[in-house]
């Protein structure tokens, strides 16, 4: 197993963090804008829950209901894979955009309040 | 498991919302101790990584499918404040966004999403690798054993909410029998997942795994302190 030997590799054997942060946009993109068309059209376990004791009727529609990306389906787009696609990639990247700037300000402050 | 709008009542909306976004203050101060040159450009890839995993429901039998949740996978990755900063930035972008989850439900979601996954996970991970040997392998098995738990645990917290402010009328023994029944199924899910995810990272680059950092810190420091006992 390559998990064995790894406490002994030094931390600058892998890839750079630059090309293990592109690999990882890539995956996290391809799962998002091409995997997500496989996944289970079930309800998960909560809906499922709520459908069969009778609290599915109680939900309301969300304000974002109206958003072009509700329901991860792009607006005016037919084609399934696509509409979902485009709803995924949009997703990854905002929320990586989103996270990334986060934790750079969550840092520079710490820096700063540090010194 | 996101909450609709509608499921819970206004009063217990608004606590969650407290708890939610009191949590936030504190992991917003904390995640600064955790953020260093590995685990800030981490934090966007986990965060991304978790809201397309969201996105692949699998299925658990009888017309039901679960997603992982990743409250104990972000633990480990980057740290259970970063983690919960990550968590509740995908909840905030799956609600406004996509309509996935309610905006009144967003601070139970963070709630039970972001911050008890998080703290489950992230404890089993810290027992597991405090008592189990010093090797990677018990940061994976840890990993698996806090996201198997987390799951269920955040479908045992979402009853006790249901409990104080539910909009319907459903026994107790009911829902909780059906809630963490479905939620034992997902967390094997969400314990493969993760154990993969963490096990591939450990593989590749071990430096990234936050919660694998004692494991490569101890040769280092060791070296520190013979040569620089002094310094301190």
């Amino acid at each position: 197993m390559t998990t064995e030997s790894t406490s002994r590799v030094s931390p600058r054997s892998g890839p750079s963090t630059r090309t293990f942060a592109v690999i990882a946009v890539l995956v996290c993109l391809a799962l998002a804008g091409l995997a997500s068309y496989y996944a289970s059209g079930h309800p998960d376990g909560l809906n499922k829950v709520a459908a069969d004791q009778g609290l599915a009727a109680k939900e309301k529609s969300s304000v974002a209901a109206d958003s072009p990306l509700a329901g991860y389906s792009t607006q005016d787009v037919s084609n399934d894979r696509l509409s979902g696609g485009i709803a995924g990639v949009v997703g990854v990247t905002v929320v990586l955009l989103g996270a990334s700037g986060l934790a750079y300000v969550v840092r520079r402050r710490a820096a700063s309040s540090e010194n | 498991m996101h909450v609709p709008d509608g499921f819970i009542n206004a009063p217990t909306s608004v606590a969650t919302g407290v708890v939610a976004a009191g949590a936030l203050a504190v992991a917003l101060r904390k995640a600064g101790d955790e953020l260093d040159e590995k685990t800030a450009p981490m934090a966007g890839l986990v965060a991304a990584f978790i809201f397309a995993t969201q996105m692949l429901n699998f299925p658990v039998g009888a017309g039901t499918s679960g997603h992982l949740l990743g409250g104990a996978l972000a633990a480990v990755l980057v740290g259970p404040w970063t983690a919960i900063l990550c968590m509740s930035t995908v909840l905030l972008v799956q609600s406004l966004l996509f309509a996935d989850g309610g905006l009144t439900a967003l601070g139970t979601n963070v709630t039970l999403m972001g911050i008890v996954t998080v703290a489950v996970g992230w404890g089993i991970v810290k027992i597991v690798t405090v008592v189990g040997p010093n090797s990677p392998k018990t940061v994976v098995a840890g990993a698996g054993l806090g996201a198997l738990i987390s799951v269920p645990a955040a479908a045992f917290a979402f009853v006790g909410l249901f409990e104080f402010g539910g909009t319907a009328d459903i026994r107790l023994s009911t829902l909780m029998a059906a809630m963490v029944g479905w939620h034992v199924l997902i967390g094997v899910g969400e314990a493969v997942i993760t154990a993969l995810t963490v096990s591939s990272v450990l593989a590749v680059r071990p430096d990234l795994v936050y919660a694998a950092r004692h494991l490569l810190s101890t040769r280092p420091l060791e070296i520190r302190t013979h040569t620089k006992p002094a310094t301190s």
